[in-house]
Parts: structure tokens; C-alpha cells; sequence
């Protein structure tokens, strides 16, 4: 699509470009007429003094003045916005402005057009951005509740909702009280070294196992090796509920329900799946005749595996291991009935404070959390383009 | 690779023994240049390459072995020691033994509860269950199938020790021996060198280890001699049981201590019953000859009035109904219950209406897994296929928005959408700030159906996603503009060519994000309230708050069975293997 040079901007006839700012407008002044009072107003008015701010910046500014006229909505916006509703209504009103502003010349010079195919009947421009924006609004729904909790876990009050304070952005509305409520609360403390101690062990458990049985797998004559796959994957598939019913009864039959060790094995045998999905991934583009290689040259199969085999798989056994890893740390149904007290977990913690005493110090948590999501997630990304690289792929 | 491995299954990369294998025996079938090809050491090749082969095998076994006997363990034994509860039902065989035994003949269908004799065999069971503490348990099993169970045996157990008290009297105003543990003792043993009976023993410690789980095993220092327990086979059974009790639960020494009242009750009913005492030589002859004289002039002990005086449930028919129908050691009776059904005299039969929840239950969450399967495909969709349609680097970045909540933690997104959603929560509160409704009638958007659809919609968004992706992305957008080129509208193009495309990716996705959904326990508890919980809500309830722990059992087995048939249909249609992560 990128090879096509044919554009197709050229200025709109005023006639075209006044509705449809206008009615952008209009939609725009319903939610500021509801907010104050009347909704039909508000649409009128919007419609209107959108429209008359199009005709002034294409009609007499025109194309040379735009710099100017742009910042001169996004300044008449925000003081509109600040008589209206004070500090929030200044910062919603400038980036009402900075949109109009933008969205007045895109309309009005035709700039929409500069990335599409010169093709397009106009219906089809219309839903192109249509759809857009539909797509435009699934990601805000996919990602709004995760930006949200992080500004609620600054709060300075114990709700956990959005106080005045914080909406007039009065440093007084924001404290850290709730980190350190975090970082000194015996109870919090106890559940994150729990999480900690129990983590890295399941994943070892799972990675050493899992990686073994991942190199058996993909030999070429595994016998029974469908059934063999369906057991060993069967813990991502089965139900939580289930998995934990199940160990609870049978855990408490051989006196593991309560212990540190029922909790750790539960969470291995529930990382295996990612291990070996991951791991026997990797090994797919494996060379084999490396292996063959090196017991040509005299190694024997251990020296093969860690000096040939594993650098080559590592990046696949490191990322299912992470996957391994936050399986077990955000484990909560297997821990809340394997575990006991004593293995009480963060996710567990959160969990009884959702359920019982809610308190911000769990927005806290989940900000902590969030952030440490986000390291994963770039570990696991770079690893992934290592991986494909190595095996001579592009990396998409 | 050689020319000849026709016959042999091609592998990508380098020959290996089997199309050396499949090799041979090309060569051996053409004949060869005379006998068959040999390998380096002198055997034939085909034998050589066959043993590689089996090698290659058991190594491949042999690394899989630690990981697949952990599953195993710790996973597949749960499983299936789940599935064994959920038809395992020995309590009322381990508790009530004779008592089962002897509700064999009872007629069922009879207006009248059982006889006398029924109640002298619930009397020793009650009596021994009640000292282990093993009557409540039962009492709280039966109390599932008939309401009023619990407390009936709960009351009964204590009174237990009481029933009889006449008779006992009685025996130690005639003889103080009868309250002394040394006699008892030496009437029991039949005195030093007597012939023991170590088969009733052995019967009483197997029928003790039943009923507590606990391991009866050991020495007692007491083996009921074998004359008196042929004379008194009750005073027996009844005096071994005590004695292992006291032993081994207890940690007392028998001949110190004064046996069990069933114990004098026991003895009561076997003189009563005509024990042959006068030819007896043994220790305690002479007061056994006393008592039984002086017995022959009282009633016999009315067990059954006893039994009604206690609690008159026990003269209802429905109590020993369920006794009896709920006898067997394996029960159908928690799937029926898991299914609004009851186990009857007639058969099976639907609860009353004001009872049936769990079909409700199972209808709720299929239909709500339904919704958010939709839902997931609604708004999946779109998304694949901009970020397949986008250039690389933008995708990638966009990519990075629907991995993120991917990778974040459950808890963390579930407290979010608590945030989100309540009355004074982030969206109310923007749309009171908007106008769009009154501060008075917020929106109840939390604590429903509601809250709990969008809140999973959003939580297994990502699982529909990536499969959806991966598939649109092997195909070749050329295909939507040749077919555009031929004359297709838009729309055509789109659903005539494209989606047939695209739909290996919907259906792993959809099979996916049902899977999830089906099962899900911590969403539907934090945001659902009590209309928007699912059946796994149930089941967590039974194992930690209702105790009934056969009917989560049953209820996660059938669950279990929607998934494992999902489960399969997955394996056909994308394949195991065939899973990816991130």
C-alpha cells in the first residue's frame, strides 16, 4: 500500500466542511449542555461556535495563518473550559480546543485523504475512519482501567474514587501514604514475601521438569506422544476451580493442604503447560544436526546439551519461565485453598481486601504490579526477537 | 536425503536411523546382492538400526518420564480424587455397620419404622460413634439428602450414654465387681493362658480404623478370650472395641479403666438372650450367674421407645429412609443433587421447585460465557484485524496495548473494574460530571450480570485477540483487492473472501475465551453479587462453607466434562500443539 505516491488532498469546499464541523461540534456541546443544564443549548451552541470558528480559519485565515489560529482555539477553549468548570474544565477545554483546531483543517484542506487510495468514493473514506475509531475505542476499553487505578493509588483519602482535591489537582488531594501503608503493614509484607518465596521455587520446579520433557517431546519418535501432550498441557486447560478442589481433597489426604510445599507443587504443575508450550516452540527451529555435530566431535550428550543445545533454546526456556513465574505469582484460587494461612500470597491479600476492607493500599499493589507487568512484558518481547533472529527469522 | 527413503515418514532436516531403517528394508526386500547388508560389527543392519531406534525411544521416554510421573502427581491423582468423591458415600456403611445391616430387611415402603432389633444395632453404633466423635460428620452427610438429619444425630450422641441407665443400675447395686475395671478385665481375657480371639480383634481394629480414618494398629495388651466371646459375643464385640478405643485414641491402659456403658448394655442383652452361664467356668462365673437371675426378673431394654424419647424423628420413616437408600458405598445421590434431582424410594425424582438452583446455576453460566464469548468476538475482531492490517511498526506498537493488560495481573484488573464500576466508581462518576444522570440514580452497574460481563469481556479480550491475529496475518491481503478488482463491493469482498479466512482464528479464540470463562471463580466473586456468580462460585462455596464436599465434587466433574469436550474440540480444530503464547 505504501508504494502508491497518488494523493489526493486538496482544500473542501466550505459548504462541505462547515456541517461537518459543526456537527462535531454539536456533539461535543451536548455533553458540555447536559453537564450544565440543557442539552438541546448545548448542541446549538457548540454547532454553532465550531462552526463559525471553521469559517473563520478556512474562510478568512486560511491555509498561511493555521499555526496561530490553531493555538488561538486551543487558548479560547481552555479559558471557555476554565469559567465553566475551573481547573479540570481548563484541561478538558484546551484539549477540546487542540482537537477542533486539528480536526477543523484536517476536514477543511482535505488532509484525510493524504494516506488512503485515491480510489475511495467518499463512503468508503467515512467508514475507513469510522472503523477507526470503533478500533480507536476497543483499545481505550482495553487499557482505561489499568491507567485509572495508578493516578486512584496517589489518592490521599481512603476511598476509592477520584476526590475533589485530586480533580482541582491540589497537591493536597495526593499523598503516598497508601505505598507506605505497602511498605510498613506487617500483613502486606508477610503476603509479598510469601508471594516471593513461593514464586521462584515453583518455577524451578516447572522449568527444570518442563524443559527436559520439552527436548523429549520433540524427538522424532515420541510413542503416545498426543496423549502424552494432552495430560501434560491439561492444567492450563482445567478449570482453576476444579484444579483447586481437586488438590485441596487430595493434598489434604497426604497432609500437604496447608503446607508450603502443597502450595509450591500446585503452582509448578500449573506453569508446566506455559514451559513446554514455549520451550518445544523454540525447539521447532531448532537444527538438529547440530547436536549430531557436536557427538561427532566427541562430546557426550551432557556437554552437548549446555554448551550446544541450551544457549540456543535459552531464550524460549527464559520466557516460559517468566510465563511459569507469573502464573505462580498471580495465582490466587489454587492458593486460597492449597495454602493456609502461613502461605497467605499478594494476589490472596488482595483478594480478602477486595472482598472485606477495601482499601487504596490495594491501587497501590496494583500500580507496583502494573509496572512490574510492564518489565516482563519487555523481557519477554526482547527475548522473543533474539530468539527469532538467532533462528535467521525477521523479527515481527 | 538418500533416494530411497520413499517408504519411510520424511523428516525436515537430517536423516536419522529410522529412514536408514525404511532404507534397509528397501534394500533387503529388492534382495541385494545376496544375503542381508550388514553392519559394522558384524549384524544385520536392519537389526542394528532397529535397536538404535528403540533407543532413541527410550530416551526421548525417559526425559518426559520426571515431568509427565510430577503431573501425574500432583495433578492428574487430584483430579481424580476428586471424581472418586463425587460417588464415594462409605460413611453411612463405616458409622452405622450393623445398623445397615440390620435396615437391610426393613421394608422400605412400610408406614412403621423399624423394630426393635434395628434400634439395639443403632444403639452400639451411636454409642461407639458418638465416643469417636464420628456421629456429627454423618449426621451433617445425611442432612444433605433429609433436613433435620444433623441435629438429630447431634442431640442423639449425647444422650447416648444415658439410654439404659435402669439396667446398669441394677447390675452394680448387685455387685459392686460390675464397676470395678480389674474384674472386667479378667472376665474379658478368660483370665491368664487363656485361648485369645484374635480374629474378633482384628475385626474390631479394621471396623475402628473405618470409621476414624485413624490406623488402629499396635499392641493393646488385651485379646478377648475365646470362650467368653463365644458365651457373650455382644459383651465381647462390645469390650474389644472399647479396649482398642481406649488404647489407641485414648492412650489409657484397659485393665485400669471402667468400661463403656454399651459395654454393661451389651452384657444385659446377652443374658437376657438366654447365654448359657451355668456351664461357664471361667473368671466372674459366679457374679455372671447373679446378674443373670437377677435379670430374669426385669423387661427387656425397649431400645425403640429410648431411641423416640431421645427425639421422635427416629420413629419417622424418612429418617431411615435415607438411611438406607444412602447405605451403598458409592452414591449417585450428589450428581442427581448436583442436577436439582433426589434419590427416592421410586427412583429419581426433580427436587421441589423452591430447591432447584444448580440447572439454574449451570444455565446462568453457560449463558453468560456465551455472551462474553460474543462479546469477545465483537470487539476482538476489529482489533485483529487493524493490528494485521497495519504496517509493522505501528502494530507492534498497538500490539503493546493489548499485551499489556494480557500481562497484568487478575487482581489487578478485577480491582480496576471494582474502581470502574461501583455507584461512586470512575464511570458514574464522569457521567453524574457530564449530566447524563442524575447524582441521585447512579447507575447499579457492579454486583450483577452486568458487572461481571464487562469485567471478563475486558479480562479475556487478549485470548481472542492473539489467536484472531495470528490467523489474519497468513492472509495475503492481495486477496481483498483482487477481489475487489473483479467487481466485489466492499462488503463482499470482505465476508466472501476474507472472513471464510478468518474463521479458524474466531473459532480457537471463541473456544478459548469459553474454556476461561466457563470456569472462572475470582471475577464473578469480587463484581458479581448474587446475580452475576457463576457454578464455580457454587463449588468454592461447598468445599469452604457448606463442607459438602461430595457435591462440589459432582458439580466439578460435570463441569469438568463441558471443558474436557471443549477441550477436545480445540485439539481438533487448531491442535495442542499448535497453542501460543504472547
Amino acid at each position: 500500500m505504501s508504494a502508491i505516491t497518488l494523493e489526493h488532498v486538496e482544500k473542501k469546499p466550505l459548504s462541505f466542511a462547515l456541517p461537518v464541523v459543526g456537527a462535531a461540534g454539536g456533539f461535543a456541546g451536548l455533553f458540555v449542555g447536559t453537564a450544565q443544564g440543557s442539552g438541546i443549548l448545548g448542541v446549538a451552541a457548540g454547532a454553532g461556535i465550531i462552526a463559525l470558528m471553521g469559517f473563520l480559519c478556512l474562510g478568512i485565515l486560511g491555509k498561511e495563518m493555521e499555526r496561530v489560529a490553531r493555538w488561538g482555539i486551543v487558548v479560547l477553549m481552555a479559558v471557555a473550559g476554565f469559567l465553566l468548570g475551573a481547573l479540570p474544565g481548563l484541561v478538558v477545554g484546551a484539549l477540546f480546543g487542540w482537537f477542533f483546531g486539528w480536526f477543523i483543517y484536517w476536514i477543511g484542506e482535505g488532509r484525510y485523504r493524504a494516506k488512503l487510495v485515491p480510489y475511495l468514493t467518499p463512503g468508503q473514506v467515512l467508514w475507513h475512519f469510522t472503523f477507526r475509531v470503533i478500533c480507536g475505542m476497543i483499545f481505550f476499553f482495553l487499557i482505561t482501567p489499568i491507567v485509572v487505578v495508578m493516578p486512584l493509588s496517589f489518592n490521599a483519602e481512603n476511598f476509592f474514587t477520584f476526590t475533589p482535591e485530586m480533580l482541582r489537582f491540589d497537591p493536597e488531594g495526593y499523598s503516598l501514604k497508601h505505598y507506605r501503608d505497602f511498605f510498613t503493614n506487617a500483613d502486606w509484607q508477610q503476603a509479598l514475601w510469601n508471594s516471593v518465596s513461593i514464586a521462584p521455587v515453583a518455577t524451578l520446579l516447572s522449568v527444570s521438569f518442563g524443559t527436559l520433557a520439552a527436548i523429549g517431546l520433540s524427538s522424532e519418535h515420541v510413542p503416545f506422544r498426543r496423549a502424552i501432550m494432552a495430560i501434560l498441557i491439561s492444567p492450563m486447560i482445567v478449570p482453576l476451580i476444579i484444579s483447586a478442589a481437586g488438590m485441596y481433597f487430595f493434598y489434604s489426604r497426604l497432609g500437604l493442604q496447608g503446607t508450603y510445599w502443597g502450595v509450591v507443587l500446585a503452582h509448578a504443575a500449573l506453569g508446566i503447560p506455559f514451559v513446554i508450550i514455549t520451550v518445544t516452540a523454540t525447539l521447532v527451529g531448532f537444527d538438529r544436526s547440530l547436536t549430531r555435530a557436536a557427538a561427532n566431535m566427541g562430546a557426550n550428550p551432557v556437554t552437548t546439551f549446555f554448551r550446544v543445545q541450551m544457549p540456543l533454546i535459552l531464550p524460549g526456556v527464559i520466557s516460559g519461565g517468566l510465563f511459569a513465574f507469573i502464573t505462580s505469582f498471580d495465582e490466587v484460587v489454587v492458593v486460597l485453598f492449597v495454602g493456609s494461612a502461613g502461605q497467605k500470597t499478594l494476589p490472596w491479600q488482595m483478594f480478602t481486601g477486595l472482598r472485606e476492607q477495601i482499601s487504596p493500599t490495594i491501587l497501590a499493589v496494583a500500580t507496583i504490579l502494573v509496572a512490574i507487568s510492564i518489565c516482563l512484558l519487555t523481557t519477554v518481547e526482547l527475548l522473543r526477537r533474539r530468539s527469532e533472529r538467532l533462528r535467521g527469522m525477521s523479527p515481527g | 536425503m538418500s533416494k530411497l527413503n520413499s517408504t519411510g515418514q520424511q523428516t525436515a532436516d537430517a536423516p536419522t536411523p529410522e529412514d536408514a531403517f525404511h532404507e534397509a528394508a528397501a534394500l533387503e526386500g529388492k534382495g541385494g546382492n545376496g544375503g542381508p547388508v550388514l553392519s559394522a560389527d558384524g549384524t544385520p543392519l536392519k537389526r542394528s538400526l532397529n535397536r538404535a531406534l528403540r533407543m532413541q525411544k527410550m530416551r526421548a521416554l525417559m526425559l518426559i518420564a520426571p515431568l509427565l510421573i510430577f503431573v501425574l502427581v500432583t495433578f492428574i491423582a487430584p483430579i481424580a480424587d476428586m471424581l472418586f468423591r463425587s460417588v464415594e458415600n462409605q460413611i453411612v456403611g463405616t458409622t452405622l455397620p450393623r445398623t445397615v445391616e440390620s435396615v437391610s430387611d426393613w421394608d422400605a415402603e412400610a408406614e412403621e419404622a423399624p423394630g426393635e432389633a434395628v434400634f439395639e444395632q443403632l444403639y452400639y453404633d451411636m454409642f461407639l460413634a458418638a465416643e469417636a466423635k464420628e456421629h456429627t460428620k454423618l449426621g451433617t452427610r445425611l442432612n444433605y439428602e433429609q433436613t433435620g438429619i444433623a441435629s438429630l444425630f447431634r442431640s442423639s450422641g449425647r444422650d447416648m450414654d444415658d439410654l439404659g441407665e435402669d439396667y446398669i443400675d441394677a447390675l452394680e447395686d448387685l455387685d459392686e465387681a460390675w464397676e470395678d475395671e480389674a474384674f472386667w478385665y479378667a472376665l474379658m481375657t478368660g483370665g491368664e493362658d487363656a485361648a485369645g480371639n484374635t480374629d474378633l480383634l482384628n475385626t474390631q481394629r479394621k471396623r475402628l480404623s473405618n470409621l476414624t480414618s485413624d490406623n488402629f494398629k499396635g499392641d493393646i495388651g488385651f485379646v478377648p478370650g475365646a470362650e467368653i466371646s463365644q458365651l457373650l459375643p455382644n459383651t465381647a464385640r462390645a469390650y474389644t472395641v472399647f479396649a482398642l478405643f481406649t488404647v489407641i485414641a485414648d492412650e489409657d491402659v484397659v485393665s485400669e479403666e471402667e468400661p463403656w456403658e454399651a459395654v454393661k448394655i451389651a452384657l444385659v442383652q446377652d443374658l437376657k438372650a438366654g447365654a448359657d452361664v451355668a456351664a461357664y467356668e471361667g473368671p466372674g462365673a459366679a457374679e455372671l450367674r447373679a446378674a443373670r437371675d437377677m435379670l430374669s426378673d426385669m423387661p427387656e431394654i425397649a431400645f425403640k421407645p429410648a431411641f423416640l424419647e431421645i427425639d421422635e424423628d427416629w420413629g419417622a420413616n424418612e429418617t431411615w429412609r435415607a438411611i438406607k437408600i444412602f447405605s451403598p458405598p458409592f452414591t449417585s445421590g450428589y450428581f442427581l443433587n448436583a442436577v436439582d434431582m433426589a434419590k427416592t424410594l421410586d427412583g429419581v425424582e426433580a427436587r421441589p421447585e423452591n430447591q432447584q438452583i444448580y440447572i439454574m446455576l449451570f444455565k446462568r453460566t453457560l449463558f453468560m460465557s456465551l455472551v462474553i464469548t460474543g462479546s469477545c468476538i465483537l470487539l476482538g475482531y476489529p482489533v485483529a484485524w487493524i493490528l494485521s492490517n497495519l504496517p509493522m511498526r505501528t502494530a507492534n506498537l498497538l500490539m503493546i496495548l493489548v499485551l499489556l493488560p494480557f500481562w497484568t495481573s487478575l487482581l489487578v484488573r478485577t480491582s480496576a473494574w471494582k474502581v470502574m464500576l461501583q455507584s461512586q466508581g470512575v464511570i458514574n462518576d464522569v457521567m453524574v460530571w457530564l449530566g447524563l444522570v442524575g447524582d441521585g440514580d447512579r447507575l447499579v452497574m457492579i454486583n450483577n450480570q452486568f458487572g461481571t460481563i464487562v469485567a471478563m469481556t475486558h479480562i479475556l479480550l487478549p485470548f481472542m485477540i492473539l489467536p484472531m491475529y495470528s490467523v489474519m496475518q497468513t492472509i495475503p491481503p492481495s486477496y481483498l483487492r483482487a477481489a475487489k478488482s473483479l467487481g466485489a463491493t466492499n462488503w463482499t469482498a470482505f465476508w466472501r473472501v476474507y472472513f471464510p479466512q478468518s474463521v479458524p482464528g474466531i473459532g480457537a479464540g471463541s473456544i478459548l475465551v469459553f474454556i476461561l470463562s466457563i470456569g472462572y471463580y475470582i471475577t464473578p466473586e469480587i463484581v458479581g453479587g448474587t446475580t452475576g456468580t457463576f457454578i464455580s462460585n457454587r463449588i468454592a462455596y461447598h468445599i469452604s462453607s457448606s463442607l459438602n464436599w461430595g457435591l462440589a465434587a459432582a458439580l466439578g466433574s460435570i463441569l469438568l466434562a463441558v471443558v474436557l469436550i471443549l477441550y477436545w474440540a480445540y485439539d481438533k480444530i487448531v491442535g495442542i500443539d499448535n497453542v501460543k503464547l504472547g
